[in-house]
């Protein structure tokens, strides 16, 4: 796979519906520091696609567009064949309950136990008796091994628990899609081990398009069916993990051997090192002179 | 020119944060009636607001009526007409003190401890949960915040004005010895049922401002640590200002 393939060229041409998200010519920007410029990339139904990157490309931000937490300056961004922009509050809302997203520190809410966190969005927008949302609730607890913790509250969990409790919560109305956030971040060995169980098992058992996040190349590779390569707003490659690992560019050989230093490089833009050091003054004038 | 260039400045975005807590008010407004199907969280949150800050306005409430009865049995007993002590700071406590301190309690208390929440929930991404599970936060989250300080307030002046009033006949009638019938009959006399309405209605108008400003303060602060500490802060701030300069109004339309 070449560095900056079209998404269509990743794996088999993609007839338009076999793509439950598809992005199309995404601009975005924060302050004046473009993040996107000119994204494309489709993630095919009931498969993982990993979005891979490094720190700061923007992948987190992504997925907030992705999910109209914010709106993208140019660019469509479909889901399920809808327009994100044209949807109205209520058709988004409606969308987003078929949607269940794992953020990066489980974002579990604090006044309420386990038990009532998954119960949440089942109490919300449903009339089900009592009886039935506890089996609900008993049964995606027990799917992450946390049935036993339905009682505690979330300042008694450890990251590894909040977000597997966090997984049982996305997954509590039956979503179509499946959005992690840097889902592995933080994690001893054995909770990553069992996230990453959970990520394949979710997917296959309930036959979800998933989508994850993140920068461990490692863990990614042994579950994705597909992954984007994110880097200087734009995608640089795309493919299967052995594809990406196979690609010879530059900026994927950094990424994927983790090198500190290449096509990404170590140090942030900066001026001259003796400049700065014998400039006079104080820091804000070497700001201002620096910026002009 | 730049003095005044910042003066503009400041007054467009004042004028345009006014705007925004107008419209946000208004919003919480459309969305009450849907509340009304929800009554177990604005119960919740009364009691948070309401019960929680009983032991700090009771408190305070007694110190203030204890000090305003040794003032004025000083002040009064010059002139001979120490036995007006109970007429004189019922009138005070209700038209003035009472709505006034319990709202700068109010917001000292349950008004930072509303925006600090929000604020929270915002910075740990539990607001943009919520949306991604479909409910909108304003309904789930500030909606039963608001009204729980709304419907606070009120109850908390009357506690205030009557522990206030309480704290006065101890000094007067207990300590300094004021005979308790010419006390409580001149209090009787003096204080009028419109004199009653006033301090309720200050009160409800304080609990409207005062958890306006925390909810909103809170669900508009940036996401970070230091930006929950200004939410708050600004909340204690802006609330006591608006406190006093509303009193103004208030007491001014009702002379």
């Amino acid at each position: 796979m070449n560095a900056a393939a079209p998404p269509a060229q990743a794996g088999k041409p993609d007839k338009p519906s076999d793509n439950l998200v598809e992005i199309r010519g995404l601009h975005y920007t924060i302050g004046r520091r473009p993040v996107f410029s000119g994204l494309d990339i489709g993630m095919r139904r009931g498969r993982i696609t990993a979005i891979m990157g490094p720190s700061g490309t923007g992948k987190t931000t992504l997925l907030r567009l992705m999910t109209r937490q914010i709106e993208p300056d140019r660019g469509t961004i479909t889901v399920d064949g809808q327009d994100l922009s044209q949807l109205s509050r209520a058709g988004l809302y409606r969308l987003r309950r078929r949607m269940g997203m794992l953020f990066q520190n489980g974002a579990l809410l604090t006044d309420l136990d386990v038990f009532e966190n998954v119960a949440f969005p089942l109490r919300e927008h449903t009339n089900l008796p009592e009886r039935l949302i506890r089996h609900i609730v008993l049964t995606k607890l027990h799917a992450v091994g946390l049935r036993g913790a339905a009682e505690m509250l979330p300042s008694e969990l450890s990251g590894g628990m909040a977000r597997r409790v966090a997984l049982a919560r996305a997954i509590v109305m039956d979503p179509d899609i499946l959005i992690y956030d840097e889902p592995f971040a933080g994690l001893d060995p054995i909770s990553l081990g069992v996230i990453l169980r959970l990520i394949r098992q979710m997917n296959d058992a309930l036959g979800i398009t998933s989508i994850v996040v993140s920068h461990d190349v490692q863990e990614l590779s042994t579950i994705a069916d597909e992954s984007y390569l994110l880097a200087e707003g734009r995608v640089v490659a795309s493919g299967s993990p052995a594809e990406l690992h196979a690609n010879t560019s530059d900026i994927v050989r950094q990424f994927m051997n983790g090198m500190a230093d290449g096509p990404v490089p170590f140090h942030f833009p900066a001026p001259d090192y003796s400049v700065q050091l014998l400039a006079r003054g104080d820091r804000r004038r070497q700001r201002r002179e620096s910026r002009s | 020119m730049r003095l005044l260039r910042d003066l503009i400045y400041s007054a467009r975005e004042s004028l345009l944060t006014l705007g925004r807590v107008f419209l946000f008010f208004l919003q919480l407004l459309a969305y009450t009636p849907a509340a009304l199907w929800r009554l177990r969280l604005v119960v919740h949150q009364t009691y948070n607001a309401g019960a929680l800050s009983l032991v700090i306005i009771m408190t305070c409430a007694l110190f203030v009526g204890m000090v305003l009865g040794l003032l004025g049995y000083d002040l009064l007993s010059r002139v001979g007409s120490e036995d007006i002590l109970g007429a004189g700071a019922a009138l005070a406590l209700t038209k003035q003190l009472g709505p006034v301190m319990t709202a700068l309690l109010f917001a000292g208390r349950a008004g930072t401890a509303l925006a600090s929440e929000i604020g929270l929930m915002r910075a740990t991404d539990q607001l943009s949960a919520m949306q991604m599970m479909a409910v909108d936060p304003v309904r789930r989250v500030v909606l039963p915040r608001f009204l729980g300080g709304v419907v606070a307030m009120p109850c908390l002046t009357a506690i205030f004005i009557a522990i206030g009033i309480f704290g006065v006949q101890l000094v007067g009638v207990e300590q300094v010895g004021i005979d308790p019938g010419s006390f409580w009959s001149q209090m009787r006399a003096a204080v009028e049922l419109d004199d009653i309405s006033e301090g309720m209605l200050k009160g409800s108008v304080f609990g409207i401002a005062c958890s306006l400003i925390a909810v909103y303060e809170g669900y508009n602060s940036v996401p970070t640590a230091e930006g929950v500490g200004r939410a708050t802060t600004r909340t204690v701030v802006i609330s006591s200002v608006a406190t006093l300069l509303l009193n103004f109004i208030l007491t001014a339309f009702m002379l």
